[in-house]
């Protein structure tokens, strides 16, 4: 994958899966420690501790293992290859939690990419999952939550063209209000 | 501080998309699906849904209800997108690119012929 923003997708993808209805999606990028991290959140049933092992040790994750899959060595070796770290928390019926730090002008970091498109996938093709999604650069800090979105449509679909539209601004205007108020205190 | 959008906008957006259903007969709703595993995302099924909404907002398309799933099972047709129309079977089209994804909606959705040379089965 040649986005961060495609990981992203990939690993709230296994949220769904384990039948997660809050996922929390937050990106942070810390210019100062020149960090980025990325974590996703799920409230789906959880792993337990054998499954744990076999989805992060790459010894184990053999491609015959059928019910080991590949987006969760893909996105681990995507941070340990940007002198990063990727780590995962799980508790069977309470959820999981994904963390991965990279290190942000590491030359092999991939670019964070299309967020909006992932997010409009999530939110637009998962109606269902209430989606928090936090974005932080530095001391700035977006947060989307989607609950609100949904309270005040009241049974209008979310796939109705001028609500589509809505949340698409919504969360560009977001992201680059963030950005800009960091470039404009440089 | 305050985001330009603000749950106002949407409340009349709301009332507008009402309006526009009270008018209407109500035809039931089109169903759109894009198979949203490692190996869909990896092969731009992002991209494909990405066109589909584009689409969907650009030309002002009400009634059609736009769907991601994690695994149809089909690794190698990816990406896979199921089209159904109200009260028909469901259609399944395999490598879909955008491109593809824009034939789809118009022949297809708006114009309620199955494009058979990109479906893989049914
Ligand atoms: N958030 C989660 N909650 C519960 N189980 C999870 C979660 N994320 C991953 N898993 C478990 O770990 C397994 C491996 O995940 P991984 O993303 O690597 O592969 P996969 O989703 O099975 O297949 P794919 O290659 O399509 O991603 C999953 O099949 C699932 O059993
Ligand atoms: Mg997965």
């Amino acid at each position: 994958m040649r986005e961060l923003a495609l990981h992203i997708l990939d690993i709230a993808e296994n949220s769904i899966s384990a039948g997660a209805d809050q996922i929390k999606i937050s990106v942070n990028e810390d210019f100062l420690n020149d960090l980025l991290t990325i974590t996703v959140e799920d409230n789906g049933k959880g792993m337990d501790a054998e499954t744990l092992e076999k989805i992060t040790d790459p010894f184990i994750t053999s491609r015959t293992t059928r019910q080991v899959g590949l987006g969760i060595p893909f996105f681990k070796a995507a941070a340990e290859a940007c002198d990063g770290t990727f780590q995962i928390e799980s508790e069977v019926g309470a959820g999981t939690k994904v963390a991965s730090v990279f290190k942000h002008s590491h030359i092999d970091r991939m670019p964070l990419g299309d967020i909006t498109g992932t997010l409009q996938t999530l939110i637009i093709g998962t109606p269902e999952v209430n989606w928090v999604f936090e974005y932080v650069v530095d001391q700035n800090c977006f947060v989307f939550d989607d609950q609100p979105i949904k309270e005040t449509l009241d049974g209008v679909p979310l796939s109705e063209p001028a609500v589509m539209k809505f949340i698409r601004e919504m969360i560009n205007e977001g992201i680059q209000d963030v950005r800009q108020k960091v470039s404009s205190t440089i | 501080m305050a985001t330009v959008k603000s749950l106002d906008d949407l409340k009349r957006i709301r009332e507008e998309a009402l309006k526009k259903q009270q008018m209407k007969e109500t035809s039931g709703k089109t169903e759109v699906i894009v198979g949203m595993g490692t190996v869909g995302i990896a092969a731009g099924a992002r991209e494909t849904l990405k066109t589909i909404m584009d689409m969907i907002e650009n030309e002002n398309l009400s009634d059609i209800i736009v769907r991601q799933t994690g695994n149809i099972g089909l690794d190698s047709f990816e990406p896979i997108v199921q089209v159904v129309l109200p009260g028909e079977e469901k259609v399944t089209y395999g490598k879909v690119n955008p491109e593809m994804a824009r034939q789809i909606i118009k022949e297809h959705i708006i114009g309620g012929k199955i494009i058979t040379e990109y479906q893989i089965m049914g």
